[in-house]
C-alpha cells in the first residue's frame, strides 16, 4: 500500500485492448455481431445458395438439413433469402446514415454561422419534424415511383432534421469558447473556422449520432417494404419477406420470424455499438431521450 | 403566462403553415404534373385537362397555395382518386379505430414506462432496472410488425386467449372492443415504453441526488412518497416532454400495427392509399396527423406549469 502511494503519479497510460472490451462491452459485442453479418452478406453467393429460385414441391417446409429456415409458399429456401436481404438492409443502413450526417453536417454548420440561414431552415426543420418519418417516406414513395434511389432518399429526408440540430446545437456552443474567439479576433476566415476549430468538436456526437441513423434507417426501410412502399417485392429483403408470408403465419412460422429474428438482431446491434460508442466518445453526452 | 401561451400558439400555427406548405410543395415539385398525380395512373389526357382547369392548377403556385391551405382550413382535403369520396369522410370514419388503439396503447405504455422507470432508478444496478433496461433496449430494436406477429402466434394461434385480428366498435361492449386491443397496444407500446421509461429513469436518477430527497428522508417520508410525490414531480417536466415527442413514434407504428393486426383505421387507409396511389388521401392523413402531433406537443408544453409551477412566472 504505502510503496503504491509514494509513487510518482503514472504517466498516462494507453490502455490494452482487453482492457478496453472490458469497459466497453457493448460496443465489441454489437460491433462483433455487425462486422459477422457484414461478412455474412458479402460472402453470400458462396454459400447461401439462390435466392430466387423456386421449387413448388417443397412449398412452405420447416427448418431442416436441407434447407435450415425452411421454404416460404413459393418454395424459396428462406435462409437464402434472409442473408441475401442482410444485403439490402446493411447497404440501407450505412448509405442511409452517411447521407444523413453529411447533409446534417453541411446544413447544420451553415445554420449555426448564418442567422438568416438559421431562421428559414430550423422552421423547416420543426415542419419535417411534425409529419411522422414513414408517412413523409410512405408520400415521397408514392409520388416518385418505388425504385431503391427514391426509397434511400424518402428514409434519408426524414431523418435530416435530428441531424441538422445536433450539428447546430454543437455550433452554437463551441462559437462562444474562447479558441473560436480568438481564431476570429486572429483574423481566421469563417471557412478556416469551421473547418479547422468546429468540425472537430461535432465528430463525436456525429458518430453515435450515425449508429442511431443506420438502426432507424433499417427499421423504417423494413416497415416501408412490408407496407408495400419500399424495395420492390421481387427483390429479398426482410420486410419484403415478412409482407410476403403475413397468411402463412399460423403453419409457417419461420417464413416471419427468421427474417423478423435477423432484423432485430441487426438493429439490436447497431443500437448497442451506438450507445456503448455514446459512452466511450463522450460520457457527459448524456443517455438517449 | 398569458404571452407565454400567445408565443406557443403562434409558433404551433408556423409549424402547422410549414407542414402544409411541404405537403403541397410534395405533390408539386414531383415528377409528372399534379393533375396526372390526382387523377390516378388510368387517366386520359381529357380528364387531365379538367382537373387541371377544375382545381386551378393553371394558376400561379401560391395563389394556389392559399386556395388549398384555405379548403384545408375548413377541412376539405379534397376527393379519393380511388372511391371519389370526401377524404375528410374516410378518415373520420376509420377515426374511432386509431383512436381506441393509441389511447389504450398510451395509457398502458405510459403508466407502465413511469412507475418502471421510477423503481429502476430508486435501485438502480438492480434485477428490475436490468430488466427494464433491457426490454427498453429490445423496445427501440425490435419492428413493430415483428413483436406483433410474436404475440399473435403466442397468444392468439397457440394459447387461444386473445383474438387474432381484426376490431369491434366500443358499442359492441367494452370486452370485444379491449380484447381486440390488448395485442395491438402491447406491440405499438413496446417502442413507446421503451423512450419513455429510459428518460424517467435518467430523470428520476438525477433528482434523488438533490439534497432535498436526503431531507425527505431524514423527515421519515414513505420509500413511495419519496418517489413519486418527491422525486416524480421534479423530474416530470422532461418525462412529459418526451411523452409529447414519443407521440411521432406511436403514429408511425400505427400505421404498421394496424396492418399486422388487420385493423380498420387510419394507418390501414394509408396503407391501402398506397396501394392505388392514392394522393388526396396521403396528403390529408399527413396534414392531420401532423397536427395531432404539434397539438399534443403544445398540450405538453402547456402542462409544465401544472408540473412545475415555477414556470407560471
Amino acid at each position: 500500500m504505502a510503496d503504491v502511494a509514494l509513487a510518482a503519479p503514472a504517466a498516462p497510460r494507453r490502455h490494452g485492448l482487453a482492457t478496453q472490451i472490458r469497459r466497453h462491452p457493448t460496443v465489441f459485442i454489437g460491433g462483433g455481431v455487425i462486422a459477422l453479418m457484414v461478412l455474412i452478406a458479402l460472402a453470400a453467393p458462396l454459400f447461401a445458395g439462390n435466392p430466387l429460385a423456386m421449387n413448388p414441391m417443397h412449398r412452405l417446409t420447416p427448418p431442416s438439413a436441407q434447407h435450415w429456415f425452411g421454404t416460404d409458399n413459393l418454395g424459396r429456401d428462406v435462409f437464402a433469402r434472409t442473408v441475401y436481404g442482410a444485403r439490402v438492409s446493411l447497404l440501407i443502413g450505412i448509405l442511409v446514415a452517411a447521407g444523413a450526417i453529411g447533409g446534417g453536417l453541411a446544413i447544420g454548420l451553415l445554420a449555426g454561422f448564418s442567422r438568416r440561414v438559421d431562421r428559414v431552415v430550423m422552421r423547416l426543420m420543426d415542419g419535417l419534424m411534425a409529419i411522422p418519418a414513414i408517412l413523409l417516406a410512405i408520400a415521397l414513395v408514392a409520388l416518385w415511383h418505388g425504385g431503391v434511389a427514391v426509397v434511400i432518399l424518402a428514409i434519408l429526408i426524414p431523418e435530416l432534421p435530428r441531424d441538422v440540430r445536433l450539428v447546430r446545437s454543437v455550433v452554437l456552443g463551441v462559437r462562444e469558447q474562447p479558441f473560436v474567439e480568438a481564431a476570429v479576433a486572429g483574423g481566421a476566415r469563417t471557412g478556416k473556422i469551421l473547418r479547422r476549430h468546429i468540425l472537430p468538436s461535432t465528430i463525436a456526437p456525429l458518430t453515435v449520432q450515425a449508429t442511431y441513423v443506420c438502426a432507424s434507417a433499417i427499421l423504417v426501410e423494413a416497415g416501408l417494404s412490408f407496407l408495400g412502399a419500399g424495395i420492390p417485392p421481387n427483390i429479398p429483403t426482410w420486410g419484403n419477406m415478412i409482407a410476403g408470408s403475413q397468411l402463412y403465419l399460423a403453419i409457417a412460422p419461420w417464413t416471419i420470424f427468421c427474417p423478423g429474428i435477423a432484423l432485430a438482431v441487426l438493429v439490436l446491434a447497431v443500437n448497442l455499438l451506438g450507445d456503448g460508442l455514446r459512452d466511450w466518445l463522450d460520457p457527459r453526452l448524456g443517455r438517449r431521450p | 403566462m398569458g404571452v407565454y401561451i400567445a408565443g406557443r400558439l403562434a409558433s404551433t400555427f408556423v409549424v402547422m403553415a410549414i407542414v402544409g406548405l411541404i405537403v403541397f410543395l410534395l405533390l408539386h415539385l414531383a415528377p409528372g404534373s399534379p393533375a396526372a398525380i390526382i387523377a390516378g395512373d388510368n387517366a386520359t389526357p381529357a380528364q387531365i385537362t379538367a382537373i387541371n382547369h377544375q382545381l386551378g392548377l393553371d394558376r400561379p403556385l401560391p395563389v394556389q397555395f392559399l386556395v388549398w391551405a384555405g379548403q384545408v382550413l375548413r377541412g376539405n382535403f379534397g376527393t379519393s382518386i380511388f372511391s371519389g369520396e370526401p377524404v375528410m369522410r374516410l378518415i373520420l370514419q376509420r377515426l374511432p379505430a386509431t383512436l381506441s388503439l393509441s389511447l389504450v396503447t398510451i395509457a398502458f405504455a405510459g403508466t407502465i414506462a413511469v412507475i418502471g422507470g421510477v423503481l429502476a432508478a430508486w435501485r438502480a444496478g438492480g434485477v428490475l432496472d436490468r430488466i427494464l433496461m433491457g426490454v427498453a433496449a429490445l423496445g427501440f430494436s425490435v419492428p413493430v410488425f415483428v413483436v406483433g406477429y410474436l404475440l399473435i402466434y403466442l397468444f392468439a394461434i397457440t394459447l387461444h386467449w386473445l383474438p387474432v385480428q381484426g376490431y369491434m366498435p366500443l358499442r359492441r361492449g367494452f370486452w370485444p372492443w379491449f380484447s381486440h386491443l390488448i395485442l395491438p397496444a402491447l406491440s405499438l407500446g413496446l417502442a413507446y415504453l421503451a423512450l419513455i421509461a429510459r428518460i424517467t429513469r435518467a430523470s428520476v436518477l438525477e433528482v434523488l441526488a438533490e439534497d432535498y430527497m436526503r431531507t425527505a428522508r431524514a423527515k421519515g417520508a414513505t420509500p413511495a412518497s419519496q418517489l413519486f410525490h418527491h422525486a416524480l414531480r421534479n423530474a416530470g417536466v422532461p418525462i412529459a416532454t418526451v411523452i409529447g415527442i414519443g407521440v411521432a413514434l406511436l403514429i408511425s407504428g400505427v400505421v404498421l400495427t394496424e396492418t399486422v393486426f388487420n385493423i380498420p383505421g387510419v394507418g390501414r387507409l394509408t396503407v391501402d392509399a398506397i396501394t392505388n396511389r392514392d394522393y388526396p388521401i396521403i396528403q390529408g392523413i399527413m396534414v392531420i396527423f401532423a397536427g395531432a402531433y404539434v397539438v399534443v406537443n403544445l398540450l405538453v408544453d402547456l402542462s409544465y406549469s401544472l408540473i412545475d409551477p415555477r414556470i407560471r412566472r
